[in-house]
């Protein structure tokens, strides 16, 4: 039992492939599915920076296999924007704040952050910055991310 | 940064997965995973074979009639708004507020930080407070464990190699009694450098009943009986608990590392035990 079928369904998409059962949701997003927005930083669950979405929670995809979202709906940074391209609040207020500049972590941060606001976008700085707290950014300082987050909020209540 | 090879199970059944236990060689549970699998990650461990009881749904229920019983699938999301817990151990939700982020808390169990055991583990913690049982089952039977004997050694529970946790029961006090949880990391979600939970009973401003925990600070989470015993039947100022801590402190086997001194972690701990104490005397 090494080689294991996989499906899903990503961002919307049907995605199937065989991977060993020992890989990773990280690697297989990566490598099968060929989405490589999903960063892998310490793959121990430390940074964040690999967070996607399955059936409705965030989740470090270093600590999932692969074979465990067998039937999953899966949403990764690729399927945050609307299907025109256009982007959804949160990557907008990224940019109007500044809120990225190696962008390594940001897929990360934007993941997280859509799960955490989908349940209830009316969040406080100190809520948020705990939201963030299991994401780790070495540019920016988090101002920005903070401030962006809060940005994103404010239109997805009003949505 | 990848894990060693393994075979993989996913039992659709308590039977079936006990019986893979008992048949297959050198295997470990693979449950919420967020401990297990930076391990595998890391190769600290390299298990033949990992049998994964996400699929064994009877393991998630939260039942209350007089007793909680809270299977050992349950996700530590679940525990943090389930209205069982929030109504009868409303401790377990201020101790998950520190159990790593959101996003490890929508996969891991209790079931997991159980058997990972940390020393600095806040489930564990809670566990001990109200000396939970432990149901672990195997192909042949079914044993309770006191919480109290759970923890063998550092990282080491009681439970052999064919066993699996199953349920986890919990008989909140009687009457009224309050409770406190107070923990130090560094930052939100790191391991804890010394955490205490406690629950007590007042009566006319005297102790007349107590249970302190203490995760961080040894090898392993444990029920700090010292201080229990030197606080029940003291009256409830601070003067008199901060005299009645010092000697229980000094009985406590500090972790020592370079990072983090034995002695830091005994001052943050006495803080924390007066700060917990107090928390759970107001409550009271």
């Amino acid at each position: 039992m090494q080689d294991q079928q996989i499906e899903m369904q990503v961002n919307g998409k049907p995605v199937s492939g065989v991977a060993e059962s020992r890989t990773h949701l990280g690697d297989f997003l990566r490598q099968t599915a060929g989405l490589t927005g999903t960063h892998l930083g310490c793959e121990h669950g430390v940074c964040g920076a690999c967070t996607v979405i399955v059936n409705g929670d965030a989740v470090r995809s270093c600590l999932m296999l692969a074979v465990q979202a067998n039937n999953c709906e899966v949403t990764t940074i690729e399927g945050i924007a609307e299907e025109d391209g256009s982007l959804h609040p949160l990557q907008e207020a990224f940019q109007n704040n500044h809120a990225l500049q190696c962008g390594f972590c940001t897929a990360g941060m934007i993941t997280s952050l859509y799960a955490f606001l989908s349940e209830n976008p009316s969040r406080s700085d100190e809520e948020i910055r705990e939201a963030i707290s299991g994401n780790i950014c070495r540019c920016t300082g988090y101002q920005g991310i903070v401030l962006a987050a809060k940005e994103a909020a404010e239109k997805l209540a009003k949505r | 940064m990848k894990a060693s090879a393994f075979s993989y199970h996913k039992p659709s059944t308590l039977h079936d997965a006990l019986h893979l236990l008992q048949s297959e060689e050198d295997a470990k549970i693979l449950a919420g995973g967020q401990s297990l699998m930076p391990m595998l990650n890391m190769r600290f461990v390299q298990p033949e074979t990992l049998i994964d009881v996400n699929g064994l749904e009877e393991l998630s229920a939260i039942h209350y009639s007089d007793i909680i019983e809270i299977g050992a699938l349950a996700r530590q999301k679940t525990l943090a708004s389930n209205p069982i817990i929030q109504q009868h151990l409303p401790i377990m939700q201020e101790a998950l507020k520190w159990v790593g982020h959101f996003q490890t808390q929508t996969r891991g169990t209790i079931g997991g930080s159980l058997c990972h055991l940390d020393p600095a583990a806040e489930l564990p913690m809670v566990a001990l407070l109200y000396d939970a049982e432990l149901e672990v089952s195997n192909a042949s039977g079914t044993r309770s464990i006191p919480m109290q004997e759970w923890a063998l050694a550092y990282m080491m529970p009681s439970i052999g190699p064919d066993e699996l946790l199953t349920k986890i029961v919990i008989r909140p006090w009687q009457g009224a009694y309050g409770y406190g949880f107070q923990e130090f990391a560094r930052r939100h979600g790191d391991f804890a450098i010394a955490a205490v939970g406690c629950l007590l009973k007042l009566e006319n401003n005297i102790i007349t009943n107590i249970s302190v925990s203490i995760g961080g600070v040894e090898d392993v989470p444990r029920r700090f009986i010292e201080c229990e015993n030197s606080l029940t039947g003291a009256e409830f100022n601070k003067d008199e608990i901060g005299e009645r801590i010092i000697e229980p402190l000094n009985q406590v086997q500090y972790l020592d590392d370079s990072l983090i001194t034995g002695a830091y972690r005994r001052r943050l701990l006495k803080g924390l035990l007066l700060r917990a104490i107090e928390q759970a005397a107001n409550r009271a």
